[in-house]
């Protein structure tokens, strides 16, 4: 049965009836990273050093040495990353099952409200509006948030203004209704983080990344191409690096999106 | 003064190579260099005899003590001779035609033979001043007497400055808070252009809005981070960069102890060290092969630098480090750079008026101040400043004695 | 008064010039070797029968005259090296004369020479002294141009010499080169030629300068009776006087070390200035020609110029002076410079000069001048030599 469903896919994904979505932004020394205050201490910039091109350093080849965060472009959040999810069992991304890298995923369209408003808030209303359409989100799937942020580029991206960056996220309320009533298995975005850019001002600060992590919920940031995704149906594949103790990775985010599909 | 620019280079043209006035001196004539290169005039006194000597010897010419102290010495005296040299064995004195020279008779007691300015004449008076020449060693230079006489004001002596007029600048980074300060004095000094480098664009800052008022400045993308984005950079602007400011710069309080890791530690590293290395492998080719492209050829090379290079402040501990690294750094530049001519001119400043220094206490520089010792110190040709009283305390104390100060600075009675 | 000992029963002998080239391919070796082998054979002597030696070279680098003994095969017990440039030779014939009357050694060849290669002027002006890299070449490096172009400025200011008096005395010394057959200039030289010769260094222009060549020069020296005994036509040395640094508190030089000791020179050869017959002086720029002809005692200081116009310095003249043209005419052979006078008086004296002869030279002086260390000439000597039949 198994080994039939997969040749099926298979097969499916080379006719193209089924697609597969890139929600991965390129590695770009450019790609904006998360501003903290500056006295703490920084993500790192994704960048490259050439440490032979054919040349005298290295006749026959070419490599680079990088340098980045673990929560550099488009990245994976383990629960370790919070202090809410610093004492929970298989916290880190070497740890945590595999299976969990591989479910299914639900898109929530905030686009419409992301366009109108920078500090756009998903809330339980937004939540109940999008199952009312699309069905109730299913116990242990991906939970996307929507905003086509990633269309955004340079300074519009991050949004930096005096009193700090905005852009769209889930209030404290909409997180623990994923966490606690859908018991989803991780959440997503297309902005630098899960928070929303004033994420800081709400009780708890970036409820998000508190709750999720607390819960040994999983997050994804930095994303793109969720447009191309159908709100419920596909299948995601988002595998961090095997680091150990790591508290997150950058990764090649994809989806199976299945022809038809809603 | 003429602002008049000069003409454009002729793209038929090749590009005229580099070449050096003599360089092989003897050690303790290499202490006239050091000490050109702040713009001292110092000779050696026999501290027995008080007998001024040059030009420089290992014994004192009147009582044969080997212990010659250098010291600032009265620089006064008159011009006994001069003469044209039209004909030199030397390529850099062919190149650029009649050379003037002369011999001074210092009231202090010794003659010298020397640079003439124009001004000079013959039994005038005139006073010396001793500077880096473009093989960056001392050299005496006689200007009248109490005129205003600059090496600007020559045009065989402007050769030894690093004169901004007409050259094109690039400050390296546009956040830094000194930088609409830095690019608006190199224009008032006489600069063509001034490019100045922006990272992040993404991320907006408070000094962008005050670049934008500036004419004639150019923000273009640098990261100095970021080998790529320097290596483009210097693929744009590299062969029109006549001087080169690098002011980027990463602080945070703390010394080793302080900070849990080498987080910000290996940031400071990553700006203010490999930047500048980044910097010096992608720009300094192009300006190098470029010391003797004309009126607006590349000429020097400027890197700020906190005066705890020289000596570490604990409570900057290890950006004092990075600052370090950078200065030695330098040094390697400069014995990289000797044979094209291409100065490096280190600005040493105290605190810093700024965000990260906002606990220390003044005397802090100001932008304006920075702006003003680069300024110059490119007109006078410098290779080390000391912008603000507590830079000149910290590099007196190191010249005298950088074991006193290190124990003066870590017992907390400098910090 | 110090009566210096006196230098009887030395003579010197043999004569030999190795004539000039203004380039050679050669080395300095090939040319001391030339110039050893001439004065050899002048005397009729081979190699194996002179027990002392004494160099002077520029160019022998890395040698000095230990590598020559090995080079040229001389086995010696007397081995000098004179660094002393325009006085090597006044320098080497006191120091040899000395050894031979104290019977140190029987017989010194001196010899100097330099070769002149494409780019070795350049080489030698680089690196000539520690003072002169460290204060003098930085400074243009116009080399010994510049040096005396500063020195003759002063002449001027000080004396009112003018360029037509230095014009003079190089107009006259190019008539006596005219006699040499390997002089490098080969060509009379007019005193309007000499004032709209092109700059070099103002008020040094170009026939104010030598011409750097290839060349050697030499001699012997010996007791009387060894020359007599080889029947050798001679020169005796009636006077010599050596002197360095002096005058070092002059604030830019306008004489030289002869002042100290000239009235010991005289006095040692019972003689003055009227009783010289011809004056070689060192030449390499004419300033200095000036300075020692006041110096010398021949006229008062300062009055050079004015003794210039009235005399005439050419052979037949009523000052014989650089009788063989002098470096400014035949050329500068490296250290040779510092000998081509004092063989030239050695010739004159011994009436073997040929077509430079002065008629009835019997009393010479020569003067020698060396090393601008840094701003001015260092090492000063001067000699008087005689006939030896009288």
């Amino acid at each position: 049965m198994s080994l039939n469903t997969l040749a099926t896919l298979a097969a499916e994904i080379a006719t193209g009836a089924v697609r597969i979505v890139d929600l991965t932004h390129t590695l770009d020394p450019d790609f904006p990273v998360i501003i903290l205050p500056p006295e703490f201490g920084q993500c790192a910039r994704f960048r490259m050093e050439e440490v032979s091109a054919y040349d005298h350093r290295g006749p026959g080849w070419k490599w680079h040495n990088l340098t980045l965060n673990e929560h550099t472009g488009t990245h994976f959040d383990a629960p370790a990353h919070w202090i809410s999810g610093r004492d929970l069992p298989h916290n880190t991304v070497d740890a945590i099952p595999v299976s969990d890298f591989v479910g299914p995923v639900v898109v929530i369209d905030c686009t419409q409200g992301a366009e109108k408003d920078d500090d756009f808030e998903l809330t339980p209303e937004g939540i109940a509006v999008h199952e009312a359409t699309h069905g109730k989100i299913p116990k242990d799937a991906w939970v996307f948030m929507r905003t086509d942020w990633s269309k955004r580029s340079g300074a519009a991206y991050l949004n930096m203004k005096d009193d700090g960056p905005h852009s769209p996220g889930p209030t404290p309320e909409a997180i623990q209704m994923l966490i606690n009533k859908r018991d989803i298995r991780g959440f997503g975005t297309e902005t630098v983080g899960t928070d929303a850019g004033q994420g800081a001002h709400y009780a708890p600060p970036f409820p998000a990344h508190y709750f999720l992590h607390g819960a040994g919920k999983y997050g994804l940031q930095c994303m793109a191409n969720l447009d191309q995704l159908p709100p419920t149906g596909a299948l995601l594949l988002a595998a961090p690096l095997k680091i150990k103790n790591g508290t997150g990775s950058p990764l090649r985010v994809m989806a199976l999106v299945a022809d038809g599909a809603s | 003064m003429s602002v008049l620019p000069p003409p454009r280079k002729s793209p038929q043209q090749r590009t005229t190579s580099p070449t050096q006035p003599p360089q092989v001196r003897s050690r303790a004539a290499m202490a006239l260099s050091a000490a050109a290169a702040e713009g001292r005039f110092v000779l050696q006194v026999c501290p027995e005899c008080d007998s001024v000597q040059y030009p420089p010897r290992d014994a004192c010419v009147s009582c044969l003590n080997t212990n010659l102290m250098w010291q600032d010495v009265d620089p006064s005296g008159t011009l006994l001779a001069q003469t044209t040299v039209n004909i030199s064995v030397n390529l850099y004195f062919r190149e650029r035609g009649d050379w003037r020279v002369g011999t001074v008779h210092l009231d202090a007691g010794p003659s010298v033979v020397c640079h003439l300015h124009c001004d000079c004449v013959t039994r005038g008076r005139v006073r010396l001043i001793n500077r880096l020449d473009r093989a960056g060693e001392g050299v005496m230079i006689a200007l009248p007497e109490g005129g205003k006489a600059t090496l600007q004001s020559d045009p065989q002596l402007n050769a030894l400055s690093s004169d901004p007029t007409h050259r094109r600048v690039l400050i390296t980074d546009a956040r830094a808070p000194n930088t609409p300060m830095l690019a608006k004095a190199l224009l008032e000094a006489g600069a063509a252009t001034v490019f100045v480098g922006e990272a992040e664009s993404w991320l907006p800052y408070p000094t962008r809005q005050a670049l934008d008022k500036v004419k004639n400045v150019e923000i273009l993308p640098l990261d100095v981070t970021d080998t790529a984005s320097v290596q483009r950079l210097a693929a744009e602007i590299g062969g029109k960069t006549d001087i080169l400011i690098n002011n980027a710069r990463f602080l945070r309080p703390g010394g080793v102890m302080a900070r849990g890791s080498t987080g910000f530690a290996s940031q400071e590293m990553e700006v203010n060290y490999l930047g500048l290395m980044r910097l010096a492998q992608a720009f300094g080719p192009g300006m190098c092969a470029r010391t003797a492209d004309g009126v607006n050829s590349a000429v020097a090379w400027v890197n700020l630098l906190a005066v705890s290079a020289l000596s570490n402040q604990p409570g900057f501990g290890t950006f004092s480090a990075s600052q370090a690294a950078a200065r030695s750094l330098s040094q390697n530049m400069r014995a990289d750079f000797r044979a094209s001519g291409l100065r490096v001119m280190n600005v040493y400043a105290g605190p810093t008026d700024d965000a990260w220094q906002q606990p220390v206490h003044p005397p802090k520089v100001a932008p304006i101040a920075l702006a003003r010792a680069i300024v110059t110190g490119l007109r006078e040709g410098l290779e080390d400043v000391y912008c603000g009283d507590v830079a000149q305390d910290i590099a007196q104390r190191f010249r005298e004695n950088p074991g006193l100060l290190e124990h003066e600075v870590t017992a907390g009675e400098l910090g | 008064m110090t009566r210096r000992q006196t230098y009887d029963g030395v003579v010197l002998a043999a004569p030999f010039t190795a004539p000039y080239t203004r380039f050679s391919t050669q080395s300095a070796h090939w040319w001391m070797a030339k110039a050893l082998r001439g004065t050899l054979r002048a005397a009729g002597l081979r190699k194996e029968q002179i027990d002392g030696f004494c160099a002077s070279s520029f160019s022998l680098f890395p040698d000095t005259a230990v590598g020559l003994t090995q080079h040229l095969g001389l086995s010696l017990r007397y081995l000098d090296h004179i660094p002393m440039g325009g006085a090597s030779g006044i320098v080497a014939m006191r120091r040899a004369a000395r050894a031979v009357q104290a019977g140190d050694v029987d017989i010194v060849a001196c010899v100097a020479a330099d070769t002149n290669q494409i780019d070795s002027f350049r080489k030698l002006l680089g690196g000539f002294s520690r003072f002169a890299s460290d204060a003098a070449f930085p400074y243009g490096a116009g080399g010994p141009n510049m040096s005396f172009a500063l020195l003759t400025d002063r002449y001027m200011q000080d004396t009112g010499a003018t360029r037509a008096d230095f014009g003079a005395l190089c107009v006259a010394q190019r008539s006596n080169a005219l006699n040499v057959p390997y002089a490098m200039m080969k060509r009379p030289l007019t005193l309007d030629q000499y004032l709209d010769a092109r700059m070099i260094s103002d008020p040094i222009a170009l026939f104010d300068c030598v011409m750097p060549c290839a060349g050697g020069e030499a001699f012997l020296l010996m007791s009387e009776d060894r020359a007599t005994a080889l029947n050798l036509p001679f020169a005796r040395i009636d006077g010599l006087i050596e002197r360095h640094n002096a005058h070092s508190d002059d604030p830019i030089q306008g004489r030289g070390g002869w002042t100290l000791d000239i009235d010991d020179l005289y006095t040692m050869a019972n003689t003055d200035p009227a009783g010289i017959d011809l004056l070689q002086t060192y030449d390499d720029y004419p300033v200095i020609c000036l300075m020692q002809i006041e110096d010398l005692g021949f006229c008062a200081k300062g009055a050079a110029p004015d003794f210039i116009r009235n005399h005439d310095l050419t052979i037949t003249g009523t000052f014989p002076h650089n009788t063989s043209g002098g470096q400014l005419s035949v050329g500068q052979a490296g250290a040779a410079g510092g000998y081509i006078g004092l063989v030239e008086a050695i010739r004159q004296v011994t009436q073997t000069a040929g077509p430079t002869q002065v008629r009835g030279a019997r009393r010479a002086m020569v003067s020698g001048f060396g090393m601008i260390n840094y701003d001015r000439g260092i090492c000063t000597g001067a000699a008087i030599l005689s006939r030896g039949d009288t």
